[in-house]
């Protein structure tokens, strides 16, 4: 980073983190990744924009059942994720 | 709504280590309490379409942090719904071979009826709303055990009915 950069007019965006999970993780090929935020948006809209990054990840999402959470809490996908948010992806569980 | 659960101790434990039921047991134990119910979860045996391609173990995974947090509000739910003392919860995870132990709730009442509804909801709640994935290991291939619609119902069972 240069030391030299001049300070910016809006806001820099947050990382967001995103967790996967089980299945979900091996179809991703990652456990966790970090998604720059800017704004408060809902979980859809979310998903989208991790779709939109990688065709592994777009597939992953779309080939199976997928349960969200937002930090730590189980949730539907009208849920609103805030820049920062520590997001979770992963299959319907199967502990017990 | 719901009444806040009286006092309990709620131990809540998510380790590889396996876990001695005397011990956990024990722990239990009240003056006031006259019912201890405690269920084990175990890896059972498992074949494919080929009788010699059995299960070699069990690979766990969980989400660290979640996974105490949703034990938590389940022995919350528990307590509120029925007069226990003490619960129990501990899940191991990593890969567990057949025949190992991987679950134990234990529930401890002044009377039976709390103490066993208490252990059932529990572990109804565990396979359907804790962050726990089971892969399992044949001989041949590994694959991810898919969540049971009968589990589902199950869990579902106890939001239908009416909290006493």
């Amino acid at each position: 980073m240069s030391v030299h950069a001049e300070p910016k007019a809006v806001a820099a965006p947050i990382q967001t983190k995103i967790l996967f999970f089980a299945a979900l993780r091996e179809a991703v090929g990652s456990s966790e990744m970090l998604l720059p935020q800017l704004a408060p948006m809902q979980l859809s809209s979310l998903l989208t924009l991790l779709a939109s990054q990688s065709s592994n990840i777009a597939a992953a999402l779309t080939d199976r059942e997928v349960l969200t959470a937002v930090n730590q809490q189980l949730v539907n996908q009208q849920a609103w994720v805030q820049p920062g948010d520590e997001v979770a992806l992963f299959p319907p569980v199967t502990g017990g | 709504m719901p009444s806040a659960p009286a006092d309990y101790q709620l131990i809540c434990r998510i380790q590889h280590d396996d876990f001695s039921l005397e011990q956990e047991y024990q722990a239990l134990l009240r003056p006031d309490c006259g019912a201890v119910v405690l269920f084990s979860g175990l890896v059972r045996e498992q074949f494919q379409a080929d009788p010699a391609d059995s299960l070699q173990a069990l690979e766990l995974e969980h989400y660290p942090g979640m996974t105490e947090r949703a034990i938590t509000a389940i022995a919350e739910q528990a307590a509120t719904r029925f007069n226990v003392r003490a619960i129990t919860v501990i899940h191991r995870v990593g890969l567990l071979s057949t025949g190992a132990q991987i679950v134990l709730v234990g529930v401890a009442s002044a009377h039976r009826a709390d103490a066993f509804s208490a252990c059932e909801l529990i572990m109804d709640f565990l396979k359907n709303q804790v962050p726990i994935w089971k892969k399992a290991h044949f001989h041949s291939q590994a694959q991810w055990v898919d969540a049971k619609t009968t589990d589902q119902a199950a869990a579902a069972r106890w939001l239908q009915e009416n909290t006493p």
